[in-house]
């Protein structure tokens, strides 16, 4: 009996023991996955900011070449010194007919000096020269002008012959490898190749687009890829991107990495890659089953007609030559609507105070509890109803219109558009993304392009017999996504878009069978050793700055906000209001509430000192004291926009223009952006930076100068 | 203040923030034009397809909350009733949402756990109390205790948690190290 009630102790001792166990662990496990989730929606907000910021960008980039095309069709010039000015920001565009572009970007001419240490490369190329060529670009060597002009004469006749749509088949090969978007990441393309293995009989490849801009080795990605290209004609497939466009090299960055990279025949390699990338093809199409395209489809998108477009035509997609005469009053309509509506939309919310915005004093009390969940209701469909409308634009629209009939309105009463309507097929495969929602709207985001819901996937599919589509053109965390019901497959080759830890990479195989298999990597050894919370808190350090650094760039249309909300002018305003007021500014649909803990340090009883809290974000991004604020904020607003139009401008690409056509730029921009900026403003701006060449201005200098200063933060 | 949270979720879910968390609104029938701002589409975080647990998860859990995974699963049921096509029961409706999360709130339901609780459930581990965990009793006891961690969660968290030196984790200076960290970025305070 001792024994047995020790046993019974026992017993009870050890069950007791681990009931106790188990709670402990369900407590653990409770709170880590508490803090995971945590670190979740922090990633999120962080991701939210960088992809809001970049869509913003381009969608100021499809603002600014409306806003030339607009000029092209109203602006009359005062003198010829302006029509001059203004004619050659559009000559560019013109296709160059084959023997100017032999004459014009002709390599025999060019000398490979003896010191010259990089590969040679012969033509027809050998998987010798790929290899070659891998290895140089490993230790960092250049390839000679030379070559490299060459090569882009190759390609581009190699790429006439191919038609608009590629055709895969997996019976040669056995499987066919997708990757997405590159945008100039040479050491993701090399990942690929050590875990893939390189192109070659047995081996095929499909890259879909964007294989340029914002990363630093665009060239050498391309050069790879074309030389595989011609070495393995069947097995390679490249198809086009919206970066493989000229006008979007100017802004984002390999415009500037050629000039870079060649000083003497920069020129020349850029007019060969303007030729050869509206000679790529549009889409891939696998097995007759799997349609791979860049950006997506719309409601409207026809393969028959695609195929049969003179895709060299479209040189750029952002630049449409529009109809004078009949165009004219639906465009200034247009253009006017637009920013007549941003105005109103910008102008409503600075105006007196929402009424809107819940005061803490005026909510019931708790002890109610039904009237309080009634205030709770009403107040937060409110805030949902403000938010969707500050930030819908055009609620002038009505709600009926898709994506189809808009096009049809603005370019409406042409009896036939043949060369419009081809140019909408190909924007709308370069540019649209992929929403939730069935239907069909414009990209207003991007600003070129639709959002296709599932029901436009579902018709096209059915229309040509197609298993799913592939596409690239966004990022993902995991470097894949699927959507509309595993009928789109987003692939995305780029590790650590955003920063480093932001995201992998992947490509994907497909073999007879057509499923798909994925294949993650991430680019960066150090990426690896962090820790998920080192990693996220890396990558949104990145984003807050960005965005504090837009915060600055706004500055003035804040102050205004704010002191809306103000009328009592005690520079102090709710927590709640600063919110609404800087999403009316920004505009960039980001959740300022869950943000402001990052980007407003000190508060007093909820509310905040706005004018200070400008101030210390101003000591933050100052590099040029002594600037004019004012002109400062403005130069850091618009400086993706300037650069742009300075390389426009800068026909010859030597990065100096003169001070007249730096004058007459700035009056062109400030005219677009409705600035006001006297003469003796500009003045003030050129003494201040040291332009000392024979009365030219480096223009690469000046915008470097008004970059941030990044601050090393702890 | 607790409602400022809900005004909060609810003002970035306004704006679709929280469309890939597996809420949405169910708005008129027809499309409405305005911009879509968020990277994840329907398909969800984790480059498969929606997991509709781990989004309600993550934001009932952002709001202050600390649910174990079986009141998440109440939750869910609470919200998911009718079984629609496949797509349907990927989203939870808003309208759906709100009411129940907003109970929880006022309920104070899944509240949540104090310091001093998690140091005892730490000790509690801690057989010999030394002040330590070694790596492999803290794996048996999360693996196959209470509501088992993935071998992801799990691998996750010995990387934070572990001195590598001495494969232990010390679970004072822990718990510390991330109640900091914790309350540096997020205001709500419950």
């Amino acid at each position: 009996m001792g024994s047995g009630s020790s046993v019974n102790v026992d017993y009870k001792y050890s069950l007791q023991k681990s009931e106790n166990a188990f709670k402990a662990a369900v407590l653990i496990q409770q709170w880590y996955r508490r803090y995971v989730a945590r670190l979740e929606m922090r990633r999120r907000c962080t991701w939210r900011i960088f992809q809001s910021i970049e869509y913003a960008c381009e969608q100021d980039q499809i603002k600014l070449h409306n806003f030339f095309s607009y000029l092209m069709e109203q602006f009359t010039p005062s003198s010829s010194k302006e029509r001059d000015f203004i004619s050659r920001m559009f000559i560019s565009g013109e296709s160059y007919k084959e023997a100017e572009l032999e004459k014009y970007c002709d390599y025999e001419s060019i000398e490979v000096p003896d010191s010259y240490t990089g590969p040679h490369l012969s033509f027809p190329l050998l998987p010798d020269h790929a290899t070659a060529l891998l290895e140089a670009f490993k230790q960092k060597q250049q390839l000679h002008a030379r070559y490299v002009l060459n090569l882009l004469h190759e390609t581009r006749k190699h790429l006439k012959q191919l038609p608009n749509i590629s055709h895969v088949s997996t019976c040669y090969s056995e499987e066919v490898t997708v990757c997405g978007d590159l945008h100039g990441q040479l050491d993701d393309l090399f990942l690929i190749f050590y875990k893939n293995g390189l192109p070659s009989p047995s081996k095929s490849y499909v890259f879909n687009g964007d294989f340029v801009d914002r990363g630093k080795q665009s060239l050498e990605v391309l050069i790879i890829l074309f030389t595989f290209l011609l070495i393995y004609p069947k097995e390679v497939h490249l198809n086009r991107g919206n970066h493989e466009d000229h006008m979007v090299n100017l802004r984002y960055g390999f415009t500037k990495e050629v000039m870079q990279k060649y000083k003497v025949h920069g020129k020349k390699i850029l007019r060969m890659f303007q030729n050869v990338f509206c000679w790529l093809p549009l889409a891939t199409l696998i097995d007759q089953k799997v349609l791979i395209l860049h950006g997506g489809i719309s409601d409207t998108t026809d393969l028959d007609m695609l195929e049969k477009i003179q895709r060299d035509k479209f040189i750029s997609v952002l630049r449409m030559k529009k109809r004078k005469e009949s165009n004219r009053k639906v465009e200034m309509r247009d253009i006017n609507g637009e920013s007549k509506s941003e105005a109103d939309a910008a102008g409503n919310e600075a105006a007196p105070r929402l009424s809107l915005q819940p005061q803490p004093a005026q909510a019931p009390s708790t002890a109610n509890r039904l009237e309080f969940s009634r205030w709770i209701r009403q107040t937060v469909q409110e805030q949902i109803d403000t938010c969707r409308r500050l930030v819908d634009i055009s609620e002038s629209e009505p709600e009926e219109l898709t994506y189809s009939s808009t096009v049809s309105l603005k370019y409406g009463d042409e009896p036939c558009q043949p060369h419009q309507e081809e140019w909408q097929q190909i924007l709308d495969i370069l540019w649209s993304d992929p929403m939730p929602q069935e239907g069909c709207r414009a990209n207003k985001v991007r600003g070129g392009g639709c959002y296709f819901g599932p029901d436009v996937t579902e018709k096209i599919l059915e229309k040509y017999n197609l298993q799913f589509l592939i596409r690239s053109h966004e990022c993902k965390q995991e470097g894949y996504e699927f959507c509309h019901r595993r009928k789109v497959l987003t692939i995305f080759s780029a590790s650590n878009y955003y920063e480093i830890g932001s995201n992998r990479g992947a490509y994907v195989k497909l073999g007879p069978d057509l499923v798909p298999h994925f294949v993650q990597y991430q680019a960066n050894k150090s990426a690896h050793m962090l820790t998920m919370t080192q990693r996220i808190s890396r990558v949104e350090e990145s984003a807050f700055r960005a965005l504090r650094e837009k915060l600055f760039a706004h500055t003035s249309a804040l102050i205004s906000a704010f002191k809306a909300y103000d009328e009592d002018n005690t520079g102090r305003i709710t927590l709640s209001n600063w919110a609404t007021a800087v999403e009316s500014v920004l505009r960039l649909g980001l959740p300022w509430r869950m943000l402001r803990p990052q980007l407003v340090r000190s508060t007093e009883d909820g509310m905040l000192e706005y004018k200070s809290w400008l101030d210390d974000l101003a000591m933050e991004q100052r590099s040029q004291e002594h600037i004019q604020s004012s002109l400062l904020e403005v130069i850091y607003r618009n400086r993706s926009n300037l650069e742009t139009i300075f390389r426009i401008i800068d026909k010859d690409h030597s990065g100096l223009i003169s001070f007249e056509e730096f004058q007459q730029t700035w009056k062109l921009f400030s005219s677009h952006m409705n600035i006001e900026l006297t003469d003796d403003g500009i003045n003030d701006l050129v003494r201040s930076i040291d332009f000392n060449k024979d009365g030219n201005i480096d223009f690469n200098e000046f915008l470097e100068a008004f970059r941030l200063v990044r601050q090393c933060q702890a | 203040m607790r409602f400022g949270y809900v005004l909060h979720l609810f003002s970035t879910a306004g704006s679709d923030a929280l469309h890939p968390a597996g809420v949405c609104r169910r708005g008129p029938a027809r499309a409405r034009p305005g911009p879509r701002r968020y990277g994840d589409s329907a398909g969800g975080c984790h480059g498969g397809e929606g997991e509709r647990r781990g989004d309600i998860g993550c934001i009932v859990r952002s709001l202050g909350c600390f649910p174990s995974e079986a009141e998440l699963r109440e939750l869910l049921a609470k919200l998911v009733e009718e079984v629609e096509d496949e797509e349907a029961t990927r989203f939870i409706h808003m309208e759906k949402f709100l009411p129940v999360m907003t109970k929880v709130l006022l309920d104070r339901s899944y509240w949540p756990i104090r310091e001093d609780v998690l140091l005892h459930a730490f000790e509690a581990l801690d057989e010999n109390k030394c002040g330590y965990i070694t790596k492999e009793d803290l794996v048996k006891y999360l693996t196959e205790e209470g509501e088992p961690f993935t071998e992801e969660e799990m691998e996750e968290m010995l990387s934070i948690a572990l001195d590598p030196e001495t494969d232990t984790l010390h679970y004072r200076d822990y718990l510390s190290k991330l109640v900091v960290d914790e309350t540096k970025i997020f205001p709500f305070h419950v």
